[in-house]
């Protein structure tokens, strides 16, 4: 009784060829739609000293670029909800990031050179975020600076803020930007790591 | 931050939607049109999904939407083989030949192939896609009834071919 519906439920295909096949045929199509301009957003992990940071682009540039502790799927969920469902992996459209990111790391590189979409920041935080890209590599600046550079020169607790939320560290160097007083005040990716990149990019001598 | 909050939650990011669902979608159309054109199929089926995404409601059984375009496109492959007028098992033949069909049950699929397009349907989205009646009914355009019909008539159908 009933054993064809037994034979069906047990043919059902779910062998390890088939599951090989379907990641297979998925990593096609995200590959097509990222390249094709069908998806909105690609994704990639990109590795750092730090660990895997996931880096997303869009057709404008470089939107998002995250530390390893930040969760992929809740930087995936992110950035569903603030630009577009329509995200696929693709690690492809991220070589390029991938590969300055690695010279910049070894500091054969001082200036990254990949476009960058600013959809993920205020209109304040673009005006802040603008005038910290302009802060050479080895050297360093304050938020009282970048608030006067934005054109509010009593908002540095602002300032303070939207460099605090950059969406896309490193490419634009909120590292770069001290407390008044030399203080280091913080980072989003931590204390330790605004120190080291300051001591990469020359502008902090290593500590003993 | 306030203003994320009054957003709708939104559907998930298209890759976590894509890896959820890429393997029932795969096994469907694998049994549906088999294996040498299943890929076509299932590029054909992502791409109309990711098109359409973004104006899905965030509540949508994202399962069973998926499987109605799969189950589509499964369509308008069997509509042109039926417009050459190749036979079913010439095309099982080709696919194993190709060494792609190492399928164990060869003869309960090759029979499930033969069935009219509504009864193939409804026991590949019963069996394979795990569809109740209702998602079924949606799936292939009829009231819950002739899903359910449908289903019966295409299992009596195999149990004829395959049992005896």
């Amino acid at each position: 009784m009933k054993e064809i519906e037994k034979m069906l439920a047990n043919a059902s295909l779910t062998t390890p060829e088939h599951e090989a096949q379907a990641a297979q045929a998925a990593q096609r199509f995200s590959a097509h739609a990222a390249g094709s301009g069908l998806a909105d957003i690609g994704y990639a992990s990109v590795d750092s000293p730090f660990g895997a940071l996931t880096a997303a682009v869009t057709d404008d540039g470089v939107v998002r670029l995250a530390f390893p502790e930040e969760p992929l799927d809740q930087v995936l969920d992110r950035l569903a909800l603030r630009l577009s469902p329509r995200i696929v992996e693709a690690p492809a459209r991220l070589e390029q990031l991938r590969r300055q990111l690695d010279e910049y790391f070894s500091g054969s590189r001082r200036d990254f050179d990949v476009p960058l979409d600013r959809a993920l920041m205020s209109a304040f935080a673009q005006r802040i975020l603008t005038a910290t890209s302009a802060i050479p590599y080895g050297s360093v600046s304050t938020y009282n600076e970048m608030a006067a550079a934005a054109g509010s020169p009593r908002g540095s607790r602002a300032a303070g803020n939207a460099l605090g939320s950059n969406p896309i560290p490193l490419l634009v160097p909120c590292h770069r930007v001290l407390r008044s007083g030399g203080n280091l005040g913080g980072y989003a990716g931590g204390p330790e790591r605004k120190r080291w990149l300051l001591e990469l990019e020359g502008a902090l001598t290593p500590r003993p | 931050m306030s203003a994320e909050l009054k957003l709708s939650p939104p559907v998930p990011p298209f890759q976590r939607f894509l890896d959820t669902h890429r393997e029932e979608v795969w096994r469907f159309l694998v049994a549906s049109v088999g294996p040498v054109e299943a890929d076509d199929c299932f590029q054909e089926t992502f791409i109309s999904a990711l098109n359409a995404y973004p104006r899905l409601r965030a509540d949508s059984n994202l399962r069973a939407w998926v499987l109605t375009i799969a189950h589509r496109k499964a369509l308008d492959v069997h509509r042109g083989r039926a417009q050459r007028a190749l036979p079913v098992a010439e095309i099982a033949d080709v696919a194993a030949e190709d060494g792609a069909q190492r399928m164990r049950d060869e003869g309960l699929w090759e029979a499930v192939h033969r069935l009219p397009p509504r009864q193939r349907s409804a026991v590949l989205l019963r069996f394979i896609g795990d569809l109740p009646h209702r998602d079924i009914a949606q799936a292939i355009g009829c009231s819950e009834e002739a899903a359910r019909r449908s289903l019966h008539e295409g299992l009596n159908k195999l149990r004829e071919v395959v049992l005896t």
